[in-house]
């Protein structure tokens, strides 16, 4: 049944309808209202949620929910995420299937994303809402990919994205057969000579004669995290590309506008395109290259001061080349409300890059 | 600080005479007994109580175990009970998430005091104050034994570690911390207690505070804790043998044994 949902709250019905039974925050804005709905939604269904009393203590606290094979998640904004760094990069080594939401403010947190901010090697796929709807299937995808790939996956929405009330049918997602939980503690394997291990270290036991190897794990991670990225098509909105002059990327709420400007710029016969990232990390490599073949210039529009504008780079290669025609915007809150998100200003952006 | 004569070792280079394994005895529940901890550590003692609780109260197939990091992180891919590898500081908000999602298991968490008090001192008092279902254990020896013997939030004024040659002292380095008389004041902690084993008497009284500690969770009592003062000759800088009388003269004159609060 359609009904008429915030963001937020949205999100909150697809964390339920794709079996999401932990969730611990910590409020901030704009994620707040998340933790709230999930407050009220989780206990319905005999879940949990948890007022955790820092980000430290929510990532935590989904960890060890997350290594009773529950479906579990946590969120923040970019800053609140800056303090879970260090639990999501080991969470990827102890092969955790966890969901991270960042309702950033602005879109400053790119490189936090795709790059992550803690450390090792390690990478978390990144999935980009433009919309409400969007948010809900992306919210159920990115349980299923966590739980296939036993990896952290981060879903990277906005001000705009929790907080704009759209219609929505929140439908579960049919993704196949459940993944394997074998490897998950409920304290049964206790005393069987096999106890299972589940530790960012590794899950070699000292009587197989060896100890924790963490060469040995941190490669066997490596391959994971390989396959992982192989293994997760990339996806793109691409539009008006094929006779572009030029094409413009953008990804998020700032994605829709640039959609809208560029339709508003082909009214007025001027030949442009648009390619918006929906997953981040994998990015879409492929697509922004074919996008980009035979246009003058590629255009990049972020909220930010140029990030993503490096993986259009490094996808175009020099074949064609990329400017950048974003820029912070923010009204005073900070909180991510963008004055330059009007599709006027935006259509006289793209059109100012063109040579 | 007593004044109690002891050879210090020097802090630059191994001593003199090297330890040696006495005796390779495995308990249950310990996968492999010749541990690659240093000898005279009060570590392996305090886990081996832990298991045999464990074992006693017939929870081994409930049980999981979620570890801090330290020397005693050398146990937890030894046992034959499930374990959950935390970060460091983080165990109680990983114990809470494992108890809240599958309640029927008995969840404890081993920190040491580096661990716990330094890194993570406000995820034990939230846990407590939550009257959280859980155990925790803290393996207290005043020091990063892992490091090599350096100030911790609980070593005591005058200790000798390797980042306070001349001993604490509270004008450079403040006072210790004593956790669990901090956690014994929070409502939701049912039972706090602070043991030690270093003798055979201590071992025997930590055990049945162990005991206590698993029982307060199996009723659902609110939060349990033992504090355990081990001993850490290496991280002391003493000699192997001297490390029990050290620690009773040392440690746990400021850090005082006894059952602080039990339901």
């Amino acid at each position: 049944m359609r009904q008429l949902m915030e963001g937020s709250e949205a999100i909150a019905a697809a964390m339920v309808a794709a079996g999401c039974r932990f969730f611990a925050g910590y409020p901030m804005t704009p994620f707040t209202e998340i933790l709230e709905h999930m407050a009220k939604r989780l206990p319905d269904v005999g879940g949990v949620c948890m007022n955790a009393e820092s980000e430290l203590e929510a990532v935590g606290m989904a960890w060890g929910a997350a290594v009773t094979g529950t479906l579990a998640a946590t969120g923040s904004t970019g800053q609140g995420l800056s303090l879970m760094q260090e639990s999501i990069a080991e969470a990827a080594m102890a092969r955790l299937p966890l969901v991270v939401f960042n309702m950033a403010r602005a879109q400053g947190d790119y490189w936090q994303a795709t790059r992550g901010g803690g450390h090792g090697d390690y990478r978390t796929p990144v999935l980009a809402p433009m919309d409400v709807p969007e948010a809900v299937e992306l919210t159920q995808l990115a349980f299923h990919l966590a739980a296939t790939w036993r990896n952290p996956v981060l879903v990277l929405g906005d001000y705009y994205v929790a907080h704009t009330s759209q219609s929505v049918d929140v439908q579960p997602l049919d993704f196949g057969p459940p993944p394997d939980l074998s490897w998950a503690l409920d304290g049964s394997s206790g005393g069987s000579g096999r106890a299972k291990l589940v530790s960012p270290l590794g899950t070699q036991k000292q009587r197989d004669d060896v100890g924790y190897d963490l060469s040995e794990h941190y490669l066997a991670c490596a391959a994971a995290t390989s396959a992982m990225l192989a293994g997760i098509e990339p996806r793109a909105e691409v539009a008006l590309c094929d006779d572009a002059d030029i094409v413009v990327v953008a990804h998020g709420t700032p994605g829709r506008y640039i959609r809208a400007a560029v339709r508003v710029l082909r009214e007025q016969g001027i030949q442009a395109g648009y390619v918006r990232p929906i997953t981040l990390l994998p990015f879409p490599s492929g697509a922004v290259a074919r996008a980009a073949e035979g246009a003058k210039v590629v255009a990049v529009y972020e909220n930010n001061q140029g990030q993503m504008v490096d993986d259009v780079r490094l996808a175009v290669l020099g074949r064609t080349p990329v400017t950048f025609i974003g820029g912070l915007s923010l009204d005073s809150s900070g909180f991510g409300i963008a004055p330059d998100l009007d599709v006027t200003i935006l259509r006289d952006r793209i059109a100012g890059a063109l040579p | 600080m007593t004044d109690l004569p002891v050879r210090y070792l020097p802090t630059d280079r191994a001593p003199d005479r090297p330890a040696r394994l006495v005796d390779d005895f495995t308990p249950a529940l310990i996968d492999v007994g010749a541990h690659h901890l240093c000898p005279g550590c009060g570590e392996p003692i305090a886990m081996r109580s832990v298991v045999e609780v464990i074992s006693e109260l017939d929870v081994v197939q409930r049980a999981i175990a979620v570890f801090g990091i330290g020397c005693y992180t050398a146990f937890s891919n030894n046992l034959d009970i499930e374990v959950c590898q935390a970060l460091h500081g983080r165990a109680p908000s990983v114990a809470t998430g494992i108890k809240r999602a599958k309640p029927d298991t008995v969840v404890v968490g081993i920190q040491g005091d580096g661990d716990m008090v330094n890194e993570g001192l406000q995820e034990v008092l939230h846990t407590a104050a939550r009257g959280e279902s859980v155990t925790c254990i803290m393996l207290n020896n005043g020091v990063f034994g892992e490091t090599g013997g350096h100030l911790t939030a609980t070593t005591v004024l005058g200790q000798r570690t390797k980042n306070t040659l001349e001993g604490r002292d509270a004008e450079k380095h403040g006072y210790p911390i004593l956790v669990s008389n901090l956690l014994a004041q929070l409502e939701g902690a049912a039972y706090v207690a602070r043991g030690a084993v270093n003798t055979a008497g201590n071992v025997s009284r930590t055990k049945r505070m162990i005991t206590r500690a698993f029982e307060t969770q199996l009723e659902r009592k609110g939060f349990s804790f033992v504090e355990i003062l081990t001993m850490c000759p290496t991280g002391w800088f003493i000699e192997t043998e001297e490390a029990p009388s050290y620690l009773d003269h040392n440690l746990a004159a400021v850090h005082v044994g006894g059952v602080l609060k039990d339901w």
